[in-house]
């Protein structure tokens, strides 16, 4: 399975709204949404079956039994994180609480255990297509394994499959790392902002870290066409090939909000999009040797 | 001398694991007896730090030489630190590779990755 | 009165409105808790007063000590420690300095050492004081940095806009914890409602009075609006998309600085919070 991963750095580029598209444009049957502490991808493409999920256990979390604890304050003295609060008895605050097991071992009580907890719950959409996706649960770290589990869950449940489109996570942190592993091909999608531009270059950084290639499009090109250009300088002295500019366009939020694809209307970012689409092909096609 | 690997299965027709710490198996090789090990790798589920658990239990198991396509540099700093040699695979079989190793063909591993940050907590 | 804006899906707008708002405030601090990412002083450009490094505690092995009895390397739960050789290895990066490898040490072979994981810088852009987290790359949590940045002892103001990470993970509730009102900012699309509502969740489930800013709209039918409207979620004010706005905001400018138009409607913008806060 040949692998596209569509990254942004900045949240908010239109990452997504890419990414489905290339999903209509290429007809792939596999495809997956990495971005686990927000996905939407779910939200632009066709999901006719029912998924199904799976619960995915995060780090253990503490536990007092109220019963069997003396009282001490041992596990609050010791606790780094100020997870355990005295409010009428000792108690773990769930959400601060690390998993380390300092508090289970320096009770003298037996009264403290480690529990595992649900992170969050892998999800598979499987039709005709296998769409694999997760969604972490509110107050837990931005996990790089429930990332990797997407993927392995795209691996096996579409071994037949021969390219799949990848939706990864904004920033530039340990989720976005794990969804860089094993693809073929990462586009970047940027927008003429100064924050755009910084965090596209540290984007292309850590995707250059796993001898991963990059290309670059600039969605919303046309707000500051002179950090556009100055994005193509960037590109063209780090020889990143640029894959098109897609203007803004004030049909686009109409369309997605109605569940439309913007490749199915007629419309400026419409057409610069198939546009993007056919460079991004070529590019990949040639950087994992396929001929047509 | 014990020579290791990561697998895809328990078999010697499975293929080598592109990933070393989440690897679910382990092929432990003793090239002197030639008796093959399928060991599970216990940190496959890890919630963090798996490089650096499946580089501790590949050290324990005595082995000398760690054949695998890539590696992260907690993984290599572990190894390395314990004295084991890093080569890189070729393909996909398991047999061939060790032949290729056996004979002298197989590159030792020099570019190191950054690790895939492939764990939970905060 | 700390006031704390977040959004859930990025690029909605939450540095823009909390930036802006504490430029028209008078005496007023601004807080940047996205420390992996921060932005706030790409706008602010601000004087810096003060630097601090923030440190935590990583273990450090006396190898003449060390029995090689391994009780470290099994408690660490991040795996961040490992045996080989006859020595003690320890992966600063993954550790997550809870204590416990010295506590289990029946040897007393294992100490600490601090370790810088970010800063914080202290300045000021005209009457704001600006407060922003930075945390190095590769490090495991900006939690700690947000903890100092919320709790430690500046220079008293009468408020603080605090600008959060995005998301609704654990450093997004670590900056809301202490919070006395929440500005929710979000986006028309069907997007910008489904992370809406996991932060509309969080500030639920945190018993925080809020209400909500709705950006970039246009005359489109308004999923998010429909929402709030729907749930009764009071909208302070719907800021409608604007070239002009977008182009300064690219550029790194404080648009209620640039521009009469832009101070008037954060400046009303600024009224109806301060009416809401103080309800």
């Amino acid at each position: 399975m040949k692998k596209l991963l569509i990254l942004s750095g900045k949240g908010g580029t239109g990452k997504t709204t890419v990414s489905s598209s290339f999903i209509k444009l290429s007809q792939t049957k596999a495809y997956a949404d990495c971005d686990v502490d927000a996905p939407n991808l779910h939200l632009m493409v066709d999901t006719p079956s029912e998924p199904t999920t799976k619960s995915f256990y995060g780090l253990p979390k503490a536990h007092i039994d109220a019963q069997k604890c003396i009282d001490c304050g041992q596990c609050m003295e010791h606790c780094r994180f100020n997870a355990i609060n005295n409010d009428d008895g000792y108690v773990v605050d769930f959400y601060a609480c690390e998993g380390c097991g300092v508090c289970e071992y320096v009770c003298p009580a037996d009264a403290i255990s480690m529990q595992k907890a649900t992170a969050g719950n892998l999800i598979l959409y499987k039709d005709n297509t296998v769409f694999s996706t997760a969604k972490l649960n509110m107050g837990f770290g931005n996990s790089g394994m429930l990332v990797a589990e997407v993927k392995s869950q795209l691996d096996d449940e579409a071994p037949d499959a021969e390219f799949a489109v990848i939706d990864g996570s904004p920033g530039i942190g340990c989720p976005v790392i794990a969804s860089i592993s094993g693809v073929d091909m990462v586009l970047v999608v940027t927008e003429p902002s100064l924050s755009g531009i910084s965090d596209m270059a540290r984007v292309i950084d850590t995707a250059q870290g796993f001898m991963v290639d990059c290309s670059v499009c600039i969605n919303k090109y046309d707000i500051n066409v002179e950090n556009t250009e100055k994005i193509e300088e960037i590109c063209r002295n780090r020889n990143i090939p640029m894959t098109g500019r897609i203007p803004f366009d004030n049909m686009v939020v109409g369309a997605v909000n109605k569940g439309i694809s913007i490749t199915d209307i007629n419309c400026p970012a419409g057409k610069a999009i198939k546009e993007v689409y056919q460079n991004t092909m070529e590019i990949f096609k040639t950087e994992t040797g396929e001929t047509e | 001398m014990i020579i290791a690997m990561p697998v895809e299965g328990k078999t010697m027709s499975a293929c080598i694991n592109k990933s070393f710490g989440r690897t679910q198996y382990f092929l432990v090789y003793n090239t002197e007896t030639q008796q093959k090990t399928f060991l599970a790798n216990a940190a496959a589920n890890a919630q963090g730090g798996a490089g650096i658990q499946a580089s501790q239990f590949i050290v324990d198991q005595d082995t000398k030489a760690l054949l695998v396509p890539m590696i992260g540099k907690n993984s290599a700093d572990v190894l390395k630190g314990a004295g084991v040699e890093l080569y890189i695979t070729s393909g996909c079989s398991i047999s061939d590779n060790i032949t290729a190793f056996l004979n002298g063909k197989l590159e030792s591993l020099t570019q190191i990755h950054a690790g895939f940050h492939d764990h939970g907590g905060k | 009165m700390k006031i704390a804006i977040l959004s859930g899906k990025g690029g909605t707008g939450k540095t823009l409105v909390s930036v802006n708002l504490a430029a028209v405030c008078n005496d007023s601090t601004y807080i940047d808790c996205d420390v992996e990412e921060p932005n706030g002083h790409i706008f602010f450009k601000p004087i810096i007063e003060d630097e601090s490094d923030i440190k935590v505690l990583i273990p450090v092995c006396d190898d003449t000590k060390c029995t090689g009895c391994r009780e470290c390397v099994e408690f660490c739960n991040f795996n961040a420690l490992a045996h080989v050789n006859g020595s003690l290895m320890i992966f600063e990066d993954i550790c997550h300095s809870c204590g416990g490898c010295k506590l289990v040490c029946p040897e007393n072979a294992i100490t600490e050492k601090e370790k810088t994981i970010g800063k914080i810088k202290i300045g000021k852009s005209d009457e704001t004081t600006i407060i922003s987290g930075i945390m190095n790359t590769g490090e495991e949590s900006g939690v700690p940095i947000i903890d100092e940045l919320l709790n430690r002892d500046f220079k008293d103001t009468e408020y603080y806009f605090i600008d959060c990470p995005p998301g609704s993970s654990c450093s997004v509730m670590e900056s809301i914890k202490d919070a006395d009102y929440c500005i929710l900012v979000t986006e028309p699309t069907i997007m910008g409602l489904h992370d809406f509502k996991m932060v509309y969740e969080l500030v639920s489930l945190f018993k925080k009075s809020h209400s909500v800013v709705l950006n970039k709209c246009s005359s489109e039918h308004n999923p998010t609006k429909q929402y709030c409207l729907d749930e009764n979620i009071n909208i302070l004010m719907e800021i409608p998309y604007d070239n002009e706005l977008a182009l300064l905001n690219s550029q790194g400018k404080i648009v209620a600085r640039e521009s009469k138009k832009f101070n008037k409607m954060f400046s009303v913008l600024l009224d109806a919070v301060l009416m809401e806060v103080h309800k």
